[in-house]
């Protein structure tokens, strides 16, 4: 099996979007289109109420992707173990397709004896080594989210680092929402490497308003634009995941 | 890292109960919970020919798969008696769910650090000593170990060897190292990648030495090699590894084998000139040595005269003693 390209948005917030359309809708969207949504929601000495935890779990639900609550401390382990853990359930996801073509519609590797399992478990690992990755950042920047900025970078950094040990490649962007003049904002453009942001990271928090929605559909604008564009360069971009999940 | 406690309160067995395999159909009696992980729980059990394992049980069987592939791919790995040796995998059905879980070798001895808490910072270096012997294995075998850090020692009895548990961060040298724990990690302190080389471990080697003088270990501040270096001239143990560690840490040893030697080296000297006279018998492995000095430091800052019969007395003592407990186990 060919490696391919994972694409996945990372949101991290800590509350409940306020303005704009319901971002739940909005991963469902992203998740018909091959990118998965991950959310992360970092708590500092406040907790993350209900009404919130709903919203992120939803989100990541309707995204195909993996929701996590933390205090900040933790957030470096986690951001890296969430968009791993995303990459295993989606690049699982093809494999147990290939597999139901070999042996049958309802099969998946669960029903494998153990040793199959392990055989079919170390291609998916090899897969999580060597496919490409591309991630958009969505940092959430309202009032809320200020004494937690700088544990927010340390961690993107962290992600680069561990992302750009796989022999596979890797781009990243980051958007923070609301933005200064709009809803959401444009940080960093693709790159394979994360050292920018130390530069261009923001300190201060923007507002009250939590536009998550419009973050999501902002971010997968922004995907497709890149899709569109490579489209134009090249023919042979394969698209074998999207096509997957 | 969260702990699974829907796993842990619907799948928590009591001793006694059995755990019957789908497709091998080996059966295993739970004695009792070892530990509680990420990815599922570990029981002490017995087999059918009343063997102690160590079984891990996990509701979610990705994550396990793939701990259960590198333990496959350890024991395979000639020589290292580093790790627990795997037995088998199969499923448990519990009320119509699936339950993947393998079955290895039970690993009998106490944690790294309470050991060296109880037994006295003398073995710091005896220790590392051989955890740097069995990596040296693995990496000629092409893997590192990854997740090195203390809570994953054992000091088995009554053989003083170190052995690891959690295999988990096992890693193929060039690939990416995707468990750790932050402390050992030299990514987390900005000296290096997290892309599986010998000087990963290593890196991790002088942490774990670091931490058996900082029990409560210590946060990044400004990170780099400056603040370790800070850490380490803080204590005066560590004036005799200063070389060794500074190496380490900064990633300039090629091999475990170099590293070993340099510790093997002043382990030598550190002993010679504390315990010079008394007649060194042979062939004694190096702990015995170490536990010696440690013995006659203490002693020291008494008078020197009864010093040198206190240490006779002891060794006489410690010599007896532990003849009584080896004709203990033979019996
Ligand atoms: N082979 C073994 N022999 C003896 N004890 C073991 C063995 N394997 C595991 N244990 C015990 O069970 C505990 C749990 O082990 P496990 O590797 O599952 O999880 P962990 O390392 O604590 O956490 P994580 O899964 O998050 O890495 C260990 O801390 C250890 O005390
Ligand atoms: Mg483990």
């Amino acid at each position: 099996m060919k490696p391919g390209t994972l694409r996945q948005i990372l949101l991290i917030t800590d509350g409940c979007s306020n303005q704009g359309e319901d971002p739940a809708a909005m991963a469902a969207l992203a998740r018909e289109q091959g990118i998965t949504v991950n959310v992360i929601g970092v708590m500092e000495n406040d907790v993350i109420d209900d009404k919130g935890m709903q919203e992120i779990e939803s989100i990541a639900n309707c995204g195909g992707g993996v929701s996590q609550i933390v205090y900040s401390q933790q957030l470096s382990q986690t951001v890296q173990m969430v968009t791993r853990k995303a990459m295993t359930q989606t690049i699982q996801g093809v494999v147990n397709k290939e597999l139901q073509q070999i042996l049958g519609n309802s099969v998946t590797m669960e029903d494998l004896p153990p040793e199959k399992r392990g055989e079919v478990m170390e291609v998916v690992d090899e897969l999580g080594e060597t496919s490409n990755l591309e991630v958009l950042i969505l940092v959430d920047t309202s009032a809320s989210m200020k004494l937690k900025l700088p544990t927010v970078k340390d961690a993107l950094l962290d992600l680069s680092l561990s992302m750009n040990a796989r022999l596979g490649n890797n781009q990243f962007s980051v958007f923070v929402f609301p933005g200064k003049k709009n809803d959401v904002e444009k940080l960093l453009d693709w790159t394979p490497k994360l050292e920018v942001l130390t530069r261009v990271f923001p300190k201060l928090t923007t507002g009250g308003i939590t536009p998550t929605g419009p973050a999501i559909t902002e971010a997968l604008d922004y995907f497709n634009k890149k899709r569109s564009l490579r489209g134009l360069l090249s023919h042979d971009d394969e698209q074998y995941f999207e096509e997957s999940i | 890292m969260m702990m699974n406690n829907t796993l842990r309160n619907q799948f928590k067995f009591l001793p006694g109960h059995v755990i019957k395999g789908k497709w091998n159909k080996n059966t295993y009696k739970v004695i009792k919970e070892l530990g509680c992980g990420a990815n599922g729980i570990v029981y002490l059990a017995e087999n059918d020919r009343q063997q102690l394992v160590a079984l891990k049980l996990s509701d979610n069987g990705i994550s396990i798969i793939s701990e259960m592939n590198i333990l496959k791919a350890f024991s395979k790995v000639q020589g290292s008696v580093l790790g627990p040796s795997f037995m088998e995998a199969d499923d448990f059905v519990v009320n119509g769910k699936n339950m993947p879980f393998y079955v290895m070798e039970y690993i009998k001895g106490e944690g790294y650090l309470p050991f060296i808490q109880k037994k006295g910072q003398a073995w710091t270096g005896v220790l590392v000593l051989q955890l740097l012997s069995s990596l040296s294995a693995l990496h000629k075998q092409g893997w590192i170990f990854g997740d090195l850090k203390p809570d994953n020692l054992i000091v088995t009895l009554p053989t003083y060897k170190i052995r690891c548990i959690d295999v988990g961060g096992t890693t193929l040298i060039g690939r990416s190292v995707k468990e750790f724990t932050e402390f050992f990690d030299r990514g987390y302190w900005g000296m290096g990648s997290r892309k599986a080389d010998p000087q990963y471990d290593l890196f991790a080697v002088a942490m774990i030495m670091l931490n058996s003088s900082y029990p409560k270990r210590f946060s990044r501040k400004e990170g780099g090699f400056s603040q370790l270096k800070e850490m380490m001239e803080q204590k005066k143990e560590f004036t005799p590894y200063k070389a060794i560690l500074e190496k380490a840490l900064t990633g300039k040893y090629l091999t475990a084998e170099e590293m070993r030697n340099d510790m093997a080296h002043v382990l030598g000297r550190h002993s010679q000139k504390k315990s010079a006279p008394a007649a060194q018998p042979t062939g004694k492995p190096a702990a015995t040595r170490q536990a010696r000095r440690a013995q006659s430091k203490q002693i020291t800052r008494r008078k020197p005269k009864y010093a040198f019969l206190e240490t006779f007395l002891l060794i006489l003592i410690v010599s007896l003693l532990y003849t009584l407990y080896i004709y203990g186990q033979l019996l």
